[in-house]
């Protein structure tokens, strides 16, 4: 097993405003590596970093041993990284099969149909609706759009941000099912969210992330055993009053 | 017969702006900025076309491609110098600035070619085409052709093909085009090119049609492309095609049927009345987005 995504040190500021004070973590290749946390502990800032979007004043990020924080984003993709953006992003003008292609836009010599054929094997209901626009869509559907169209690169390492956010229960459960498959398929996969309980217990590991800090780290099972994440995020029966300090929202 | 020969050299003007608006609803779908300066560099173009045939000799070919590569540069040059450091600044600071490059154009070609007016040398001749007593001039028929020839060739270029596909994203989420690996800045840069490059065809047909060259030449066709743009939808290009032949439809017959000083008030009456009934303009889309 080698080393996918390594992330050494990085501090992200949005003005004065310190995001991301110190995070380090890694990612091997085959897991699923989950970053769970309340909102605004900078989870979603910590993908964008490493998707290129926002930059980070020190540390670096390897991908694949090579160094991915210094390029701009539209390469980072050619280095072998797809994102499924928070709140899907997908093109809403644009056919199901139009978006899939999108996808794909930095890889050359690509059997477009085979690749879309490979993601319809995992969607079906993309390939239904494979000629309907976007915008059309239903939230779950749109996710799936989402996730196959970051999958069309062949990525090394996917990286999701909150898949199931806005979705109906039995969705988040579907959704969370194609990860699973997506695994077992052998996708390397970095996976945000705030619904901690369903993503650590697909998670190889996982990082508790807390206003910008890593704060708790170890295997998807420890995680959910472990009492401070069960009183934390997780809703586990709550002997004490609530923390009065107002970190924790859910 | 008068109303048929009204409603051609309607649709002539309006090839004319529809051209226009092309270049202000691609630049607006994709960086969501108005350009203003859309106008001058139609005058710019024009100027160049004038001196290579009328001082240099050249014959209008290659007058008018010379136009062309030299407005495609500049719409490039005003992007990365005028408008790329404001990416992020608010809409009103971008929208100032266009006014301002507007401005500057306009006064270097004073500086440069001065006040008085040019006449713009014919560029296929004066020759007519007789159908019964309708009477149709070559530079009407060019002029219809050629857009309708760039209509589809920019459909079929913004459906078809890498590029046109990376344009399509970028107009509308940047961000995830990013994440897709499509190069924005570049994307944009491309845009203006190809906004400025037919900007400068819209100035030779428009001094062809209305052979009086100055430096504010561009302003008042400007002004009037950004209304067809805005009223056929802005952001669609289908919209500025049929925004643009409306409108030059509708200025002819006000010039014709209602009076020639009414014609621009009529213009925009109209334009007023569509946005009354439908604010997105006449193909502009409203997406209901799902959640």
């Amino acid at each position: 097993m080698s080393t996918i995504l390594k992330v050494d040190d990085i501090n992200v500021y949005y003005g004065s405003i310190h995001a991301i004070k110190g995070i380090s973590f890694h990612v091997e290749e085959g897991e699923i590596v989950t970053l769970i946390g309340a909102n605004g502990a900078g989870k979603s800032t910590t993908l964008n970093t490493i998707s290129g979007l926002l930059r980070s004043r020190t540390g670096s990020i390897m991908l694949n041993d090579k160094p991915i924080d210094h390029i701009p984003p539209h390469k980072v993709v050619e280095h072998g990284l797809a994102m499924c953006p928070e709140g899907r992003r997908i093109f809403l003008q644009m056919t199901v099969e139009e978006n899939l292609e999108m996808g794909a836009f930095t890889v050359k010599d690509i059997n477009m149909d085979a690749e879309k054929e490979r993601v319809f094997e995992l969607f079906p209901r993309l390939k239904e609706r494979r000629n309907q626009i976007g915008g059309t869509l239903s939230g779950g559907e749109q996710q799936m759009l989402a996730m196959g169209r970051a999958l069309m690169s062949k990525p090394h390492l996917m990286m999701m941000d909150e898949p199931s956010m806005g979705l109906a229960p039995i969705l988040v459960e579907q959704i969370f099912e194609i990860i699973k498959s997506l695994h077992k398929e052998g996708t390397t996969i970095l996976l945000v969210e705030q619904n901690a309980q369903a993503a650590l217990s697909i998670a190889d590991r996982g990082y508790v992330l807390e206003t910008g800090k890593i704060v708790a780290e170890g295997t998807g099972a420890e995680l959910l055993a472990s009492p401070v994440i069960k009183r934390a995020y997780l809703g586990g029966e709550r002997e004490e009053e609530p923390e009065k300090d107002g970190a924790y929202y859910f | 017969m008068r109303f048929l020969s009204f409603l051609i050299s309607g649709l002539s003007l309006g090839s004319i702006y529809a051209i226009i608006a092309l270049g202000y609803t691609m630049v607006y779908g994709i960086a969501k900025m108005l350009n203003f300066a859309h106008g001058d560099v139609i005058m710019v173009g024009s100027y160049i076309c004038f001196f290579a045939m009328m001082r240099y000799n050249l014959p209008p070919v290659v007058g008018v491609i010379l136009a062309v590569i030299v407005c495609t540069i500049l719409g490039m040059v005003i992007e990365r110098t005028a408008y790329k450091p404001l990416r992020q600044a608010p809409s009103l600071a971008v929208l100032i600035t266009a006014i301002g490059v507007s401005y500057f154009l306009q006064n270097a070609a004073l500086l440069l070619w001065t006040s008085s007016p040019k006449v713009f040398p014919s560029i296929i001749g004066n020759g007519k085409i007789q159908l019964g007593e309708l009477t149709i001039s070559h530079v009407t028929l060019l002029t219809v052709a050629v857009c309708l020839v760039i209509m589809f060739v920019l459909t079929w270029f913004t459906g078809n093909t890498r590029m046109g596909k990376a344009m399509r994203a970028c107009s509308e989420d940047k961000g995830a085009a990013q994440l897709m690996g499509i190069d924005v800045n570049g994307t944009i840069s491309m845009t203006f090119a190809i906004g400025s490059g037919l900007a400068a065809i819209a100035g030779v047909l428009l001094c062809s049609a209305y052979p009086t060259l100055v430096p504010t030449t561009g302003s008042m066709p400007g002004i009037k492309a950004f209304t067809a743009a805005v009223f056929g939808g802005i952001g669609s290009i289908p919209g500025a095609f049929l925004g643009g032949l409306l409108l030059g439809v509708i200025e002819t017959f006000a010039k014709a049927y209602i009076s020639t000083q009414l014609s621009d008030a009529v213009v925009f009456s109209v334009l007023i009345i569509v946005l009354l009934v439908r604010p997105a303009g006449l193909l502009g889309k409203v997406i209901n987005e799902k959640v």
